[in-house]
């Protein structure tokens, strides 16, 4: 019994020249994207390039746009589609393209890196740490993050208006409200979530939310909050006078440095080295 | 053509991002020295982001009782007593520091209702003992290693793939490999290398591995004059899911087992009761009425001596073998599985909190609700007990400067790994890795030279299949490797189907010298799939060698033609294979003798 084909089309190319090609694939029950594209691989086109690791979306690596969309190809289900209708398949649109369906996505490790690392304060006397679990439900939520991008490519902020230097997007704004409300951490990063990570870009249209395949609610729980806390600071009179007597509104957390980071990692050597992927020439 | 390279140095090279090499290079780096860590995929997306049920350590939260003895006399249990007992020791001792390490470099564990660390049960641990965070804690564990290295100084190179080490000497001096995005070679001088690189699950048809787990530390270090050890124990998870086909071996975290799932067949019997090892038949509950009363007490966080626990808990190895008996026996679920069952056993809320990306899993990718149906499950190949043999003080290999960790090295496991160990085993032996290799790199005035022989050959090897006309496909030739290995080297094994399985594994050995590849070197799938059949070629057939070699069942290595335990011989021997001219020489080694008061702890109780 022939099953049923599947028609795709898939962006194949670089970032200064690409086309789409059309491929059919045979269909099987529970097929996702990413097995018609590993499908493809092995039968018609072995040097079409895409990232994927676990096929669980558990990694964050497989991401890209379905009909415009940005989805995981791993967790998406070919049945989900019209039947007889080609599936578009095309890279992030926010990161410049590598080859097919592949980003530069170093941009997100670079705001990474400037971001204070986590600084608890000293342990109980018994060598716990005592935390109960109503408390960091919520940045449990927030760590769920496979670090897929998705949410960065989706967010206008970073896709259309090209803010990638003031503005870190809804990825890193969550990785510091974790930090924010993270019941052991003594660092208060408030100033830096306003002035080198743009908090006050988010204009709160909650796309991130909408794409985010770990159904993280990255605007409701993460960034609103984090917007409050960065305003209360900036605007309330009484953390205002507080601020300007103490010196320090949260009397348990100290003014992070941008030097806090100290040493970073050096990713430069992560891509577009040599040239990057200039090398179009047969070996 | 070869001369063209970029070269990097540094004191100490780690290849390999996952927990282990994460946890190695915080290390080396802590020492001052200059650190460069290599990786096939971006960072943050090693196949340890897919580890669920927990990490493994004594902690003593749940259960006053336990401690590092505890869990060595089940660690060395579970192996079948064919650990490195010092490993063993190693590990169960520094496991508890390294979670609270995990802590305090931010990770976010559930709590007790005191706000102490939560512990699990898990197969094998007689205690709740797995520090978890819901059923992710692989990511929770390479978020937390990967945000605080980041900050360590350390140079990373991500989507680099290794595919040769260099040598001066007896010692090693670099390694060769190539930008997956733009296929240029790369050159890393270095005084110390650690491999971490994990598994080899990418060999067998039905697995729960990632696309990076082709054993390619394994090879890397075979090919380099170290020993592989142990290949014949493959552990074959017991629940991976068996329905869609899309699907197939993705792992059913043991978790599920642990929060009260149990295992059914076609006819809704419980089917374990019926295969409990006597190893474990003391502390197994023998009876469904007293499995279900272990489940309730357990649950609710009390705890008594008398009520033993369900068989469902039984060691990986065990479990897995009853499931195929079951389904060879014709009892098995519609898709050639079993049932496991967390519907009928915990609330609806109960299974999304404490199982909530398994929840999702099934929901998304099987169109299966796991808080109303049970779900199919059976046997899929998911780690490596075996691995690069390693002094177990050290993590040195014989090839001097070379050290190994996580699940590419081997010795810690014995025959079968209990869940939950091998996290705790990436960050011990991670740790020690990484100091032993900054030590050994310390004392090494100059960076030794290269090879530019070696570095030509190693360009000549990589670019081969661009100068074919014709030829097969690689992804065709690793789908036959997978067939080959799942029909003939896999849960159960006998002579003659590991002997076929040898001869195929040499004609496709053969065949992969003469693949041909399109495209160039620009991200070329097909190129690195090819370079990663190599590898997975010389793994397979150290398992399979290794597996004819054995002559008796034990842990995951399973001979219908010598079912026993062999007692006598085969108790005492741990198998190495080894590069010997341009064959693979297999052979036995002794075990190392276990100190007298080590022995003492392990009779104790
Ligand atoms: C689904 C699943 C669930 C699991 N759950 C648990 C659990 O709950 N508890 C537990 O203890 N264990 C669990 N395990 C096992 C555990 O996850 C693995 O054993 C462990 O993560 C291996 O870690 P590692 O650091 O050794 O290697 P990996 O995490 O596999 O990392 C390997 C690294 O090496 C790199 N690499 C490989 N080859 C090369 C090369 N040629 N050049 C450069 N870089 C290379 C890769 O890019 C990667 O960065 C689970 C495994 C699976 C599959
Ligand atoms: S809610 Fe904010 S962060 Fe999210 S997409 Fe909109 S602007 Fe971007
Ligand atoms: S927050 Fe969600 S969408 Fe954004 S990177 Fe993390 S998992 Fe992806
Ligand atoms: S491959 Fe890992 S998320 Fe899709």
């Amino acid at each position: 019994m022939a099953e049923p084909k599947a028609r795709l089309r898939v962006f194949r190319g670089t970032e200064e020249a690409g086309d789409f090609q059309t491929y059919d694939v045979e269909t099987y029950p529970g097929m996702v994207v990413l097995d018609a594209i590993h499908d493809i691989q092995a039968k018609q086109a072995p040097d079409l390039a895409v990232r994927w690791n676990c096929k669980a979306g558990r990694c964050g690596s497989c991401s890209a746009e379905i009909n415009g969309k940005p989805r995981l190809l791993c967790m998406t289900r070919m049945s989900a589609f019209p039947e007889g209708e080609p599936i578009t398949v095309t890279p992030m649109r926010a990161f410049p393209i590598i080859k097919d369906l592949v980003t530069d996505v170093s941009w997100n490790f670079e705001m990474a890196k400037k971001i204070p690392p986590f600084k608890p304060r000293p342990r109980d006397a018994d060598g716990h740490w005592r935390m109960q679990q109503m408390d960091i439900d919520r940045i449990q939520e927030f760590r769920k993050c496979i670090e897929c991008f998705l949410c960065q490519d989706v967010c206008h902020v970073v896709r259309d208006h090209q803010k990638k230097e003031a503005f870190s997007g809804p990825r890193f704004l969550i990785h510091l409200a974790t930090l924010d409300m993270h019941p052991l951490d003594t660092l208060d990063r408030r100033d830096m979530i306003k002035q080198d990570f743009g908090v006050g870009y988010c204009n709160i249209t909650k796309c991130c939310t909408e794409v985010c395949p770990e159904h993280i609610t990255i605007t409701d729980n993460g960034i609103i909050p984090l917007k409050e806390r960065v305003a209360d600071d900036h605007y309330d009179p009484v953390r205002w006078l507080l601020r300007k007597f103490t010196g320090n509104p949260r009397p348990n957390k100290v003014p992070a440095q941008p030097t806090e980071a100290g040493k970073t990692a050096d990713l430069s050597g992560t891509h577009r080295v040599d040239g990057g992927h200039g090398n179009k020439g047969k070996p | 053509m070869a001369g063209n390279y970029e070269t990097h140095e540094h004191d100490v090279i780690i290849i390999g991002a996952g927990g282990a090499g994460l946890r190695a290079a915080i290390e080396a780096s802590s020492m001052g020295l200059s650190v460069g860590l290599v990786c096939k995929s971006l960072l943050g997306k090693a196949h340890t982001v897919m580890a669920e049920g927990g990490v493994a350590a004594a902690l003593g939260n749940v259960e006053p009782k336990d401690n590092w003895k505890v869990h060595f006399r089940d660690t060395m249990k579970g192996g079948r007593y064919l650990n490195q007992w010092r490993m063993a020791q190693l590990h169960a001792m520094e496991a508890p520091d390294r979670v609270n390490e995990l802590e305090e470099w931010g990770a976010l564990f559930d709590r007790t209702p005191d706000g102490r660390i939560l512990q699990r049960n898990f197969g094998g641990h007689k205690y709740p003992r797995l520090a978890h965070v819901g059923d992710r804690t692989g990511l929770e564990m390479i978020r937390t290693l990967q945000q605080h290295g980041i900050h360590t100084g350390m140079k990373v190179y991500m989507e680099c793939t290794v595919t040769r080490l260099l040598k001066a000497g007896d010692a090693v001096s670099g390694a060769f490999g190539y930008w997956r995005e733009s296929g240029r070679f790369v050159v890393f001088r270095a005084k110390a290398i650690v491999l971490a690189t994990g598994g080899i699950g990418r060999a067998f048809k039905i697995n729960s591995n990632s696309w990076e787990c082709t054993g390619d530390g394994q090879a890397l270090a075979y090919l380099a004059g170290a020993e592989l050890m142990d290949m014949e124990f493959m552990q074959f998870h017991p629940t991976g899911m068996v329905w869609p086909p899309s699907v197939r071996g993705t792992l059913i975290t043991e978790g599920v087992r642990g929060e009260g799932g149990t295992l059914r067949n076609k006819d809704q019997k419980r089917i374990m009761f019926d295969y409990i090892h006597p190893l474990y038949a003391n502390e197994t509950a023998p009876t469904e009425e007293e499995a279900d009363r272990w489940l309730a007490l357990s649950t609710s966080g009390q705890m008594d001596k008398n009520v033993r626990r369900t068989p469902d808990l039984l060691p990986r190895d065990i479990v897995a073998r009853a499931i195929h008996a079951e389904v060879k026996a014709g009892r098995g679920s519609p898709h050639g599985g079993v049932f496991l069952d967390i519907a009928t056993r915990r609330t609806a809320a109960d299974i999304k909190r404490k199982l909530p990306a398994m929840y999702h899993q099934f929901k998304e990718l099987g169109d299966v609700d796991i808080t109303k149906e049970p779900m199919e499950v059976g046997p899929t190949a998911h780690y490596t007990m075996g691995g690069i043999r390693v002094d177990p003080e050290t993590q040195q290999s014989r090839v001097k400067g070379l050290f190994a960790a996580g699940e590419c090295a081997a010795g810690m496991h014995g025959a079968n790994r209990l869940g939950g160990n091998s996290l705790s085993d990436l960050l011990v032996f991670g740790r020690i890795a990484g100091l032993h290799a900054g030590r050994y790199a310390k004392e090494q005035t100059n960076l030794p030279s290269l090879d530019a022989g070696e570095i030509q050959d190693a360009s000549q090897e990589a670019l081969a299949p661009f100068n074919r006309h014709e030829g097969p496909n690689p992804f065709q030739l690793h789908e036959e490797l997978k067939d080959t290995m799942q029909t003939h080297v896999g849960i159960i094994r006998t002579e003659e189907d590991l002997s076929e399985g040898l001869r195929q594994l040499e004609n496709l050995k053969e065949r992969s010298r003469t693949i041909r590849i399109d495209g160039n070197r620009h991200y070329n799938s097909g190129w690195h799939e090819t370079i990663d059949m190599r590898n997975l070629l010389i793994v397979s057939e150290a398992m399979a060698r290794a597996a004819l070699l054995r002559k008796e069942s034990r842990g995951a290595h399973a001979r219908d033609d010598f079912p026993e335990t062999d007692k006598e011989h085969f108790a005492k021997v741990n198998i190495v294979s080894r590069l010997h001219g341009s064959t693979m020489e297999v052979a036995e080694i002794d075990l190392p003798p276990v100190p007298a008061e080590i022995k003492k702890v392990l009779e104790e109780e």
